[in-house]
């Protein structure tokens, strides 16, 4: 058969064959030599900066965030150390395998499981997340004894925020909690990003908020050679990491308790500043909170309790919520009467006991009236008739560029987040505030209403006390603020400068009236009864914020149920010659001032003047509060 | 000297004049490469490595004072044990890392699959050599039965890389008895342009729902990983990306012994198995990857050489296949490691750590010295 051939022949084929296997193998060779100078001389400089991608790590160190200390140093916001476990899921395996053997040897709640998820969905693979805080020593201990069993975990030193004083204060100190996509995306615009690498808290509230950029300090950086497993082997560089300033407050934390004890369960709020310096010695609002649930990444079941609440615990009254001001505008009135010339000291009307405007009868709240009453009457006895008629001369637009530069209806300044404006009416804001054609036109007897405090007016605590601060320290206006010196970390001490905003030209003559009858409304007037006794002389003036209208029937306190109920209004300063302080307060549904706001400003001027504290709580006045008869 | 010590002597004399010395030397320079290549990925297994050479170096001794007929005798009985072996793993055999490769056979477990890499071109050209002067069709087509079905009993289990190398071996002895190129050249033609079409249409076919029935998923995995390995760069095109870079990173130079970066800071997977290759890149650059591509150029260069020179067809075919699968071993490793093949399980012949591997190619060279001994006895 042809097929079959000669051993030559097979062997001169098979050399055949031996030089084609060679050639093949010279031709795969060539190509691997020619991969081996592609990658290696061609694309050389790629893969090294690959390799030096993989090998090296930016490590940030996140700084120690300042401290927060009241006026007398007491602590009110600071850092501990503790331990906490975690996880990188990237590195752990089964997460969920990972935490349950977790917990054989460590107590790991529901609540933490719920947080470390709620963190992981927020947080990229390769974060370590913690799934439990605070360890005790002895857990620490156990952990590591089985370390072994769990890649992936470990036990890191952390620092944590504490606010040692709880509840107290809680609206100015605020907190932190941990950074959620929507502070990532400020970081992100205010170009902060790489301060914040690294940074796992940031301020939410308060003073931690408003001071995020002086509490934070500066991350530094460690450059580090890690193994493929994330781990830093060694360290090659670093630029430590700059801790945040201190701050320390103009805040006296004793006067803050005196202030949150004498409101008791009430709601409300209240806000003390030196006149002299805009400083802000006490600032309330009730209730209040504990800061510290916040820290760890608040629980749903706390997060609802403290949301859902009707109280709602979490707004700052003192600096968010307008209420119109009542009597405690009459003093502004009477000022705006004698410096636009409408009034003069002299001045002295008879009072029928109403007004009467467009076909309106405007009621005083004594009927037959107060007989003759003048500037000084009018503040003691709190005569509306008198500001009906004032208001009616003055007209709004009189009003309102008066009130305007004391501050009313604007934000003050005030170096805490979320302040509101209010609502200082004119024509103009009602044509910007309404819609309608019909709804805004201004009309003559609303300018009536809002001369006694009542109508569209709207302004928030610290508005109040704030003007009434100007008006007692010669027309001097501050950005009323909380932070009295910035500390940083070289031990520089930054003074908040009490620059006035502006001064306001009144009258000397025309601020002793005023003033004199407002130190004779806490001797025989409406603020008689709450400062029976003082040793010293205090100016002051009640209000009654109207929160129901009823039409027609007159206000009796008892039917009303007590979410209807008035607001009840104080402004006081004190000593009536100096001012040291200057304050407004404000009770919700307290009815009429004098009965439970008085008493309020009566203690906290005392604790300020005299370092003396109420021996009894405040209970007694909250009775009124609390039975609904 | 008494008659006991001459024959000491002359036993000694056999045995030393067994050994090739050009073989020798390159086994040597290979071996000692990676001891050096192992002190810096795997200090720690110097001295199994160093045991693995030993046992390895003297199974080499054994076979290559063994005269080549001898040898070739034993092909039959080696052939069939392994394929009932093969069976027998297939049926009863352990499974490791999702695959059944070993048989329990009481003292000790065994990897059927490894001794096919040897049996197979020695049963084939056993084969060839009993049909001598009688070679045509009918032969090729036994010989491509006796193939298939070892190479079958090996993907079952399934084992790509084995698979592929014990293919690769009876395909070359196969080749070398002179298979028409009429069948050669269809078959790879088919080959190219299925490899072609993988390529081309890798990111249909590679979408996880497309099934790929004769693949397991992992090796659909391995091809489409090669096809695109920034796919998935923490999972399985991990391994291709960090033994790119670290074979880049190594330039010309390289960074110097124990200084790789990937190597060191763990980023190489299997660095002192399969891709030890990428080791001594990062660590010698272009030069060392030139000076072990040149080393096996050698060994190479030598087979072919023992192959032309080999007394009988059997022999001849033998040498010709050994040679072949030193260089399949070779050029599979270092082309995956590098990223133009895809991962299949090849270690670097005589550089990766392992007993069996190592001591399977040196029975592949011991079988040269013996085809080359038988040589140089009849032309003295």
């Amino acid at each position: 058969m042809a097929e079959f051939r000669t051993p030559d022949q097979d062997s001169a084929r098979f050399r055949r064959r031996v030089v084609v296997a060679a050639l093949f193998v010279l031709v795969c060779f060539g190509l691997l030599a020619a991969r081996f100078y592609y990658l290696q001389v061609k694309r050389h400089d790629y893969y090294l900066t690959r390799a030096e991608d993989n090998r090296i790590a930016l490590l940030p160190t996140v700084p120690k965030r300042g401290t927060i200390v009241d006026r007398n140093g007491v602590v009110l916001a600071r850092n501990y150390a503790a331990y906490t476990l975690e996880i990188t899921p990237s590195r752990a395996g089964d997460v969920e395998a990972t935490i349950d053997g977790l917990s054989e040897i460590i107590a790991i709640e529901p609540r933490d499981r719920r947080r470390f998820r709620k963190i992981l969905e927020e947080s990229r693979n390769f974060d370590s997340v913690p799934i439990r805080t605070r360890l005790s020593d002895e857990e620490v201990a156990r952990f590591v004894a089985q370390r072994y069993r769990f890649p992936g975990v470990e036990v890191q030193a952390r620092l944590f925020r504490d606010y040692p004083l709880g509840a107290t204060a809680s609206h100015i100190i605020g907190y932190i909690g941990r950074i959620n996509q929507r502070d990532v995306d400020r970081i992100e615009e205010r170009g902060d990003t790489a301060n914040y690498r690294g940074s796992e808290y940031i301020g939410k509230a308060g003073l931690e908020q408003s001071y995020e950029a002086e509490l934070h300090g500066q991350t530094g950086f460690e450059q580090v050679e890690v193994n493929a497993g994330g781990r830093a082997v060694r360290a090659l560089s670093r630029a430590p990491a700059v801790p945040g300033s201190d701050l320390e407050l103009t805040l006296d934390i004793e006067l803050q308790k005196v202030a949150e004890a004498a409101f008791g369960k009430r709601r409300g709020a209240l806000v003390a500043i030196d006149p002299e310096t805009g400083g802000v010695l006490a600032l309330v609002s009730t209730p209040t909170f504990d800061p510290n649930l916040f820290v760890d990444g608040i629980s749903t079941q706390d997060w609802k309790e403290l949301n859902d609440s009707p109280d709602h615990p979490l707004l700052n009254r003192a600096i968010f919520s307008a209420y119109p001001p009542g009597s405690t505008f009459k003093p502004f009135m009477a000022l705006a009467g004698l410096t636009t010339g409408k009034r003069t000291l002299g001045y002295a009307m008879a009072d029928p006991g109403y007004f009467n405007f467009g076909g309106h009868r405007f009621m005083d709240d004594r009927v037959g009236g107060h007989g003759m009453v003048d500037i000084h009457k009018s503040i003691v006895v709190s005569c509306n008739t008198f500001y009906y008629q004032l208001a009616n001369d003055l007209g709004i637009d009189a009003i309102a560029s008066f009130m305007g530069p004391l501050g009313f209806g604007a934000r003050t300044g005030i170096d805490l987040p979320g302040e509101a404006e209010g609502v200082l009416p004119s024509p103009e804001w009602k044509k910007k505030r309404f819609r309608k054609a019909e709804l805004q036109r201004w009309y003559g007897g609303e300018t009536i209403s809002v001369g006694i405090g009542q109508g569209y007016n709207a302004y928030t605590p610290v508005q109040l006390a704030n003007a009434l601060a100007a008006v007692v320290s010669d027309g001097r206006l501050f950005r009323p603020h909380l932070v009295r010196n910035v500390l940083d970390a070289h031990g520089v001490k930054r003074p908040v400068a009490p620059e006035p905003l502006r001064t306001i030209a009144l009258n000397p003559a025309h601020v002793a009236a005023v003033r004199s009858a407002m130190v004779d409304v806490n001797k025989s007037g409406t603020g008689a009864r709450a400062f029976r006794g003082a040793p010293y002389e205090a100016g002051g003036k009640t209000g009654t914020a109207q929160v129901f209208s009823l039409k027609g029937g007159k206000y009796v306190e008892g039917r009303v149920s007590e979410r209807l109920r008035d607001h009840s209004w104080f402004i006081a300063y004190a000593p009536a010659d100096k001012p040291k302080i200057a304050l407004a307060v404000l009770v919700e549904n307290g009815g009429f001032g004098a009965q439970s706001a008085a008493p309020i400003a009566r203690r906290v001027i005392d604790y300020h003047l005299l370092k003396s504290r109420a021996d009894q709580p405040a209970d007694e006045d909250a009775d009124a509060v609390e039975s609904d008869e | 000297m008494s008659d006991y010590s001459v024959h000491v002597l002359e036993v000694a004399r056999r045995l030393l004049r067994a050994l090739d010395p050009v073989l020798l030397l390159v086994l040597l320079t290979l071996m000692g490469y990676a001891l050096v290549i192992m002190g810096s990925a795997s200090p720690e297994r110097l001295d199994s490595q160093l045991l693995h050479g030993t046992i390895a170096l003297l199974s080499m001794w054994v076979v290559a004072a063994t005269p080549p007929q001898r040898l070739l005798g034993m092909a039959l009985p080696l052939y069939l044990l392994g394929t009932v072996l093969l069976v027998g793993v297939d049926l009863f055999g352990e499974v490791s890392k999702g695959a059944r490769r070993w048989l329990d056979i009481g003292v000790t477990r065994i990897q059927p699959s490894e001794l096919m890499k040897i049996a197979m071109p020695m049963m084939l050209a056993w084969f060839f050599q009993q049909r001598e002067g009688r070679i045509g069709l009918r032969e090729f087509i036994v010989a491509g039965l006796m193939l298939v079905v070892p190479v079958g009993l090996i993907l079952v289990q399934p084992d790509l890389g084995t698979s592929v190398l014990v293919a690769a071996a009876g395909f070359y002895v196969i080749f070398f008895a002179g298979l028409s190129w009429k069948l050669i050249v269809p078959v790879a033609l088919v080959g190219i342009v299925g490899i072609g079409s993988i390529v081309a249409f890798g990111d249909t076919i590679c979408q996880p729902d497309v099934d790929w029935k004769v693949m397991r998923e992992y090796q659909k995995h391995r091809v489409c990983t090669l096809l695109d390995p920034t796919q998935d760069p923490l999972g399985k095109g991990f391994h291709i990306i960090q033994s790119t870079i670290a074979i880049g990173s190594g330039g010309i130079s390289g960074k110097g012994w124990q200084n790789g970066t990937q190597t060191h800071l763990s980023f190489l997977p299997e660095r002192h198995t399969d891709f030890i290759f990428a080791v001594l890149s990062e660590e010698f650059g272009l030069v060392g990857t030139l000076v072990l591509l040149a080393t096996y150029l050698l060994l190479l260069v030598r087979g072919f050489q023992i192959a032309l020179m080999a007394p009988t067809l059997g022999t001849r075919l033998l040498a010709g296949a050994i040679t072949m699968i030193f260089f399949t071993y070779a050029f599979v490793n270092m082309g995956m490691v590098s990223g133009i093949l895809p991962v299949v399980g090849v270690p670097l012949p005589f550089i990766s750590y392992g007993g069996t591997a190592l001591v399977t190619l040196c029975l592949g060279v011991g079988i040269l010295m013996s085809i080359h001994r038988s040589r140089t006895a009849k032309q003295p």
